[in-house]
């Protein structure tokens, strides 16, 4: 009776996950894998094949769309951890325990509003007529107008204020973790500032690191909003041309075969993260 | 020359002054404890010698050189730390490798160091191993290899043993002594147990409030206090508190405050009148004597076994408790009996009493 | 199992809607602006068992939209007259229109007729004109003197100051412009290509002298009104709105001929409730409503008197804009034959990955 009453909320708990899994994960991924593999011959025919995966590679401008996509969000992550690591080590290490959730929910506050407004925020500081360039021309450092908008570095610098707090979050946690008598440990046993902070704080913050890296290379390259927003003409970025697949074109096998190469190529350069890290997945997201 | 010197050294934050001009020498090769009470200030004193902390006044030299300028990364002093403070990420040959690095070490002499000194402590062979897999006393010992590995002119060690059971406790005081002995290097202990100050040390300094109450030997301490303090915290000590009633030579007569009156050494200057405690050990009294001697008469309260140590509780008619040491266990009494519990005057103490 | 799926979804669809059985559903799928607040009041007033919710989107969304359900979820759609052909041969999203219960006569007989040899399949029609604008450029007269049309956008004289939208409008302005006619060359697929590459070329080239590519009407706005951009690319209705803001900004009707769009009324294959469909067809035809509908999309009305119907200040920009000869001269959008827009869609692609340096 007792075990039959274990099994049941057990069901009843694993019920509501498996569903999500399911229905919201797995199935979806499914189908687009299968759509991926459709030829359209004609109207409800279709033959299956890997054609759809021969024309992206065989399309230069699709090949290095994603190239540029990906390379663009790894230099977003890498910014991203340069800027987060201080801001998580001075929550984490040096702020008193009071002003910790005061700045903590600080850097929560762009995430309050959308992407949308956040964009569109951007836009408004760093246009021709935009404040920005405004208040320069006014203070005399600049003598005419200058556009901020529509290149790389706006559309990096849109991008890691966006993700930041995703790297700042784990690596909080991880360094929070840590003991400050393994800091003296290191100095005293003789090391360096630099040698305390290279073998001591960033192995342990490793898992930290890492977690946080996957997490903001992910949602940099499956962003939209911000790259194309900001980036205006200069744009290129993989996931437009997803939308455009599905959307502009009516092409839902290019689209989903766009998805599910994007889907596999961050993956790849994540394992290539991890490996040349020498990290595993399980010693740092699964970390107990 | 002393390995450590502590010329009236002072820490104040703010208003509060957590050490107070406190002074000390180490001779070379000594172990040397510091006794008191948690927020005596103990430990901001071992953090200003390894160089964590900046002292208001005062000097501290090693090897008879000032160290205040030198960052603790520079100082030849290491440190075993509370809760040993290895690093989870290396295994144990890097652990102790560590400092060798940081010093420059040549690469190719490391391993053997590193071997060397895990044979000294006793765990040869296990360079390979994860921090998690070793015991409690395994991680003592490799915290205590990694800092002798760098020679050190002193070992600072706080209170390393606290996180272990009482049996492993007992084991590791006895260890760390001959450590101590095989490697002949200078080990500054600090605890507030204090047993292990006791059993290991050649000499104790007992602190309370910021300041160094006595420094002596374990013995000098346990046998002749030079206040009330440490005559209460060294040791197991029953306290009886009165006044002065007479002065005799060296020896006082004191009425105690629920009444009665004791006889005890005169131990400071404390004048007819003043509010005294005076300090009897378990094992100065004896049940039932006849001889000479001061008396207090009571009944027994209970029996508290524990071996050796085995005491008896009696409850004078005035309504004190006092411990006797019973360390044959005869078992011949039992609670309620009538006794009268007799010391000689010599074993006992009259303080100045402690301010609370 | 894909037609299972369909039916349960239906089923389902139905279960919901038999709850409200007493109250008709018209759902609206269309432009912004298409349904003013005003009209939809009114007419629930005059139909008071018919509720009107209205969707808005765009010709590629209305298209994706109603691919993905199969032509279910809407009972009335407007894609451009240029947007029906292929998608219903290709997807099946419409169903054909019964015009005896449609008041046609209301409607201009040019584009009617033109909508509807635009939209005839197998002899049945699937789409009526509703209204229809052009799409040209406008300029700021203050800050540019002859400007004519789509080639002015990659006049280096205005460098860093024009704007153009990425899509297949601008791929057939600027080759109308550069003397071909891709509306003849549709059937062609080789030569399509050849043309395509040739306007290509031409708007990479054209890259750094545009400052960015605009992607709705408040962005466009916003960068004529501001000033950063003087000559762009735009729908004569944004046009209009934006001289009403500033009189020195004014559409252009490209030499070439303005690129003419016509929006629809189309029936989804699995719309619901079609008897409330050709009542808001007939509706909206009717002048009174014509004038409150044209005063909300800025575009002019497919009934006989269009331009007299818009209100006031639009009529004079239309005719400050256009004259008689422009108007003889628009290019309707013609028919896109499969396949085709596969091959602008990389052509766009192309250019908007293309370096400006």
């Amino acid at each position: 009776m007792g075990r039959d009453a274990g099994k049941l909320s057990l069901t009843l708990l694993m019920t509501p996950f498996l569903l999500w899994i399911g229905l919201l994960i797995i199935l979806p991924q499914i189908g687009i894998g299968y759509v991926s593999l459709r030829e359209k011959v004609s109207y409800d025919e279709f033959h299956y094949g890997l054609k759809n995966y021969v024309d992206f590679i065989s399309e230069p401008v699709y090949r290095n769309t994603l190239f540029r996509t990906a390379w663009m969000s790894i230099v977003v992550t890498a910014l991203a951890l340069v800027v987060g690591f201080p801001v998580a080590y001075y929550i984490a290490k040096i702020a008193r325990q009071k002003s910790r959730a005061a700045l903590f929910l600080m850097c929560l506050i762009p995430l309050w509003v959308s992407d949308l407004v956040r964009a569109y925020g951007w836009i408004v500081l760093l246009r021709e007529t935009g404040v920005v360039s405004r208040t320069l021309v006014a203070l005399g450092i600049i003598g005419q107008p200058v556009e901020m908008l529509y290149n790389d570095a706006t559309v990096v610098m849109g991008l890691v204020y966006t993700v930041v707090l995703f790297m700042i979050v784990p690596l909080t946690s991880t360094l929070q973790g840590m003991d400050d008598a393994l800091l003296e440990a290191g100095y005293n046993l003789g090391g360096s500032r630099l040698t305390v902070f290279r073998r001591i704080i960033v192995p342990y913050a490793m898992p930290g690191i890492v977690s946080g890296c996957i997490i903001t290379f992910m949602l940099t390259a499956g962003s939209y909003l911000t790259p194309v927003l900001l980036g205006g003409k200069n744009s290129s970025w993989f996931t437009e041309q997803i939308y455009n697949q599905f959307i502009t074109r009516y092409n839902w096998e290019a689209g989903a075969t766009f998805g599910v190469t994007l889907l596999v190529f961050t993956s790849f350069v994540v394992w290539l993260g991890l490996k040349l890290t020498g990290q595993s997945l399980a010693t740092t997201v699964a970390k107990d | 020359m002393y390995d450590l010197s502590c010329d009236r050294v002072t820490k104040a934050f703010g208003k509060f002054v957590a050490v107070d001009e406190v002074s000390l020498d180490i001779p070379s090769g000594s172990f040397f404890s510091i006794l008191g009470p948690s927020g005596c200030g103990k430990t901001t004193l071992m953090r200003m010698i390894a160089g964590f902390e900046t002292p208001s006044g005062g000097d501290i030299r090693i090897k008879g050189e000032s160290v205040l300028s030198l960052p603790p990364n520079k100082r030849n002093v290491k440190m075993v730390f509370q809760h040993l403070a290895l690093f989870p990420m290396m295994n144990v040959g890097e652990n102790i490798a560590y400092g060798l690095r940081c010093r420059g070490d040549a690469k190719a002499e490391i391993p053997a160091k590193v071997a060397r000194v895990l044979e000294r402590v006793g765990l040869p062979g296990v360079e390979e191993k994860q921090i998690g897999q070793l015991s409690g006393g395994q991680r003592q010992r490799i915290a205590i290899a990694r800092c002798m590995v760098l020679e050190p002119d002193v070992l600072l060690l706080d209170e390393p043993l606290g996180a272990l059971d009482l049996k492993l406790r007992e084991h590791m005081k006895i260890e760390l002594k001959q450590l101590q002995h095989q490697f002949e290097t200078t080990f500054l202990y600090i605890t507030h147990d204090q047993s292990e100050a006791l059993v290991m040390s050649d000499r104790v300094a007992v602190m309370n409030r910021g300041r160094f109450e006595q420094i002596g030997t374990p013995r000098e301490l346990y046998d002749d206090p030079v206040s009330g303090f440490v005559a209460g915290f060294v040791g197991d000590a029953n306290c009886l508190a009165g006044k002065i009633a007479e002065i005799r030579g060296g020896e006082v007569r004191v009425e105690l405050d629920g009444g009665g009156a004791v006889e005890a050494r005169r131990a400071d200057d404390s004048a007819v009148g003043d509010a005294v405690e005076v300090f009897v050990r378990p094992e100065a009294m004896r049940i039932g004597e006849t001889a000479e001697g001061t008396r207090i008469a009571g009944t027994v309260d209970s029996l508290l076994f524990n071996g050796a140590n085995s005491r008896i509780l009696v409850k004078a008619e005035r309504g004190q408790l006092v411990e006797v040491a019973d360390p044959g266990q005869s078992g011949e009494l039992t609670p309620g009996a009538s006794v009268s519990v007799g010391f000689s005057p010599a074993r006992a103490r009259a303080f100045a009493r402690r301010t609370a | 199992m894909a037609s299972t799926l369909r039916a349960l979804l239906a089923a389902s669809a139905l279960a919901l809607t038999i709850g409200s059985a007493e109250a008709e559903t018209l759902r609206l799928l269309t432009w912004g602006g298409y349904a003013p607040e005003e009209l939809i009041k009114k007419f629930e007033a005059e139909n008071p068992d018919i509720d009107v919710e209205v969707t808005l989107s765009n010709n590629e969304e209305m298209i994706a939209k109603l691919r993905a359900t199969g032509g279910t979820g809407y009972d009335l759609a407007q894609p451009s007259h240029d947007r029906i052909f292929a998608a219903q041969k290709e997807y099946r999203i419409y169903k054909p229109l019964d015009l005896s219960k449609i008041d046609t006569d209301a409607m201009t007989p040019n584009l009617l007729e033109g909508v509807k040899a635009n939209t005839t399949i197998d002899g049945e029609v699937y789409a009526v004109p509703h209204q229809w604008g052009t799409s040209g450029v406008m300029a700021n007269m203050k800050e540019t003197s002859g400007v004519t049309g789509f080639g002015d956008l990659c006049d280096p004289k205005y460098k860093g100051r024009t704007s153009m939208r990425l899509r297949r409008t601008i791929l057939l302005g600027t080759a109308f412009s550069m003397g071909m006619n891709p509306f003849e060359l549709y059937a062609d697929k080789a030569a399509y290509q050849d043309m395509l590459d040739k306007v290509t070329k031409k708007l990479i080239d054209c890259k750094p002298i545009v400052k960015t590519y605009w992607t709705g009407g408040d962005d466009l706005s916003a960068l004529m009104l501001s000033g950063e951009v003087v000559v762009a690319e735009t729908w004569d209705s944004t046009a209009y709105k934006i001289y009403n803001e500033n009189p020195d900004i004014v559409f252009v009707p490209p030499k070439t001929g303005a690129l003419a769009w016509i929006d629809t009324f189309a029936i989804p294959r699995g719309g619901e409730a079609d008897d409330a469909a050709y009542k808001w067809i007939n509706f909206v035809l009717k002048p009174e409503n014509v004038k409150i509908m044209s005063a909300s999309t800025g575009a002019i009305a497919a009934v006989p008197n269009g331009i007299d119907l818009l209100p006031e200040d639009k009529q004079k920009a239309v005719k400050a804009a256009f004259t008689q000869a422009d108007l003889d001269n628009l290019k309707f959008f013609a028919n896109i034959p499969p396949g085709l827009e596969d091959m602008e869609g990389i052509a766009l692609e192309r250019i908007k990955a293309a370096s400006s340096e």
